[in-house]
């Protein structure tokens, strides 16, 4: 092609692929240039929270990812198959451990799903009412200030409790071992009625779909608190069930907004998948009331950055997004 | 040079009363986008062409060039009882997704308002020229926003003196292209201006998109999602379960 190389191009080449050895890599869906580097240590931040506290980090990833300057929709995508990796990666972890209560994750998938469409649908509503994004993060900051509160306060207690030498209090029969189908969840230890478990995985998927996280965060203290389960295997039985909502998002978002980026994906699952196996071991070597606290203090952490973003003037009143969105 | 630039060329509305006629060239008209791109700089230059001596008069040379226009919304946070929420929001039909203006000289000596209307040559007039909706009752301080916020991103760009001109003839300028590109058709015009009025002009097409794995990417995401979703699933899946089978020799 006569036009394509004229006289000048030697100059401008000096220019343009000089000697710069930064690790910028350009995304192909989200049409944005990054640090590779900076994604590999977010997804394996990410991955670490994952293996230890069971949490996706979906809450945690995606507002990263916009700070970062990654378009929010793309964000929100990537992120969910992420979650999918570092998930994998620490079940996989626990189930060597035996900590994973299959049965349980079962039963709270089932209502998961249910509780999924049910929240699509109300979500849908809440669109055609307009400020959804609002809502989403109020129900955030309250969501995760209650629980990271009550989380944070029982915790403490049974941490000072235990140091003080006092043997905890026997977990008291309260109304849900009155309720019928009881069944036998062998590796909690429990033998309870399928109905609040069943119950709780409705309420994480309408959660889920409603904000776009996988749940982990009112998945964790629901088994631990409503259901009674035993922290450690609180942890890898929310992922496996996390696996499958994320999974289930990935493909959603893949087929209908085409905003997976899988370049962005790939350097956020190598951080992530190995980030999920030393969390892990990190929590293995915690206390489950010291692993309660620490999730309770960041629980609370991103409440209050939530809610600071809502309350504070912020620097910059405008921003700019694609029609639509 | 000439040959090059001769090919490269697309004059804009060459009158016959013309006395002064823009012999243009760009150093590529094609970037590519691969996983390593950095941003690319184009070299525009050229030289005026006359057939009579030059007439009395300060002349100026403006380069613009334009990214693809797409539709966007900007939004305005204002104060609603404690908290900070999206509330005024403003459509605009096309705004360019890149725009770079460079000038030979400050534009109140090289460019008057009705040309710069005319033409929408700078910044500001690129962006109003395509219609904003106006549904907010202060538009100018949404389209201010815009042009601040882009231009944080080195994706508005006014470079007042950027280009070079020797003789009144020849002239060249070079605009850098931020590694945050869109792909499209990107359009590069170079005008030549005497007291302030557009006496002559060209443009030609720069052609900016991926290559290799980034198209393979974009298109498979587009064309072939379920196989793309799946792959990412994939691609998940095996490494959640390298990673756990590596780490289990630790």
């Amino acid at each position: 092609m006569p036009g394509d190389r004229p006289a000048l191009h030697t100059e401008t080449d000096r220019w343009t692929d000089g000697d710069k050895h930064t690790v910028q890599i350009y995304l192909p869906i989200a049409e944005v240039s990054v640090n590779a580097f900076l994604l590999l240590g977010l997804g394996g931040l990410v991955g670490i929270l994952s293996g230890m506290f069971g949490v996706g980090g979906g809450f945690l990833i995606t507002p990263l990812l916009f700070f970062v300057g990654i378009p929010p929709a793309v964000a929100v995508a990537t992120s969910a198959n992420q979650i999918v990796a570092s998930s994998i990666s620490a079940v996989l972890a626990h189930l060597r451990r035996r900590t994973v209560d299959i049965r349980m994750g079962i039963v709270l998938l089932a209502g998961g799903l249910v509780g999924a469409a049910i929240g699509v649908w109300v979500f849908n509503i809440l669109r055609e009412m307009g400020q959804v994004d609002l809502l989403v993060r109020l129900s955030y900051v309250l969501f995760l200030g209650v629980i990271g509160g009550l989380m944070f306060v029982e915790s403490v207690n049974a941490l000072l409790n235990s140091r003080s030498g006092k043997v905890p209090k026997r977990r008291r029969h309260n109304w849900i071992h009155a309720l019928p189908m009881k069944m036998k969840f062998r590796t909690s230890g429990l033998y309870i009625s399928v109905i609040p478990p069943v119950l709780v995985g409705v309420f994480v998927g309408v959660l889920a779909a409603v904000m776009g996280v996988g749940g982990g965060f009112v998945m964790v203290p629901a088994m631990i608190y409503l259901l009674g389960m035993p922290t450690k295997v609180v942890v890898g039985t929310s992922l496996l069930q996390i696996i499958f909502v994320t999974a289930f998002t990935t493909l959603l978002h893949a087929t209908t907004n085409y905003t997976v980026d899988l370049l962005l994906a790939v350097l956020l699952i190598v951080g992530g998948v190995i980030g999920a196996q030393i969390g892990t071991r990190m929590g293995g070597v915690l206390r489950a009331e010291q692993l309660r606290v620490l999730l309770a203090a960041l629980v609370l952490l991103v409440c209050g950055k939530l809610a600071l973003d809502l309350l504070l003037r912020p620097s910059e009143l405008f921003s700019v997004a694609g029609a639509g969105q | 040079m000439r040959r090059a630039a001769l090919v490269l060329i697309l004059l804009l509305g060459p009158l016959p009363a013309m006395a002064e006629e823009l012999v243009t060239g760009l150093s590529r008209n094609r970037v590519s986008i691969s996983a390593n791109f950095e941003g690319s700089e184009i070299l525009i230059f050229g030289a005026v062409k006359r057939e009579s001596p030059i007439e009395p008069g300060p002349t100026g040379i403006i380069v613009t060039v334009e990214g693809p226009k797409v539709p966007l919304t900007i939004r305005r946070k204002d104060r609603v009882g404690p908290i900070w929420i999206n509330d005024a929001a403003m459509e605009v039909d096309a705004a360019p997704s890149f725009y770079a203006v460079n000038t030979s000289g400050p534009f109140d000596e090289i460019l008057n308002h009705v040309d710069d209307l005319r033409q929408a040559i700078t910044v500001h007039r690129a962006i109003r020229a395509v219609g904003v909706v106006e549904t907010v009752p202060d538009p100018s301080a949404f389209t201010e926003a815009l042009v601040r916020i882009r231009g944080r991103a080195d994706l508005y760009q006014t470079n007042i003196g950027a280009v070079t001109v020797r003789e009144d003839t020849l002239f060249d300028t070079s605009v850098s292209l931020p590694a945050n590109l869109v792909e499209g058709i990107y359009t590069a015009r170079i005008f030549l201006t005497r007291e302030g009025t557009v006496i002559s002009s060209a443009s030609s097409a720069i052609n900016v998109q991926k290559v290799g794995l980034e198209r393979f990417l974009y298109n498979l995401a587009h064309e072939d999602p379920l196989v793309y979703g799946v792959m990412s699933l994939a691609i998940a899946i095996a490494a959640g379960w390298g990673a756990s089978a590596v780490f289990r020799y630790f």
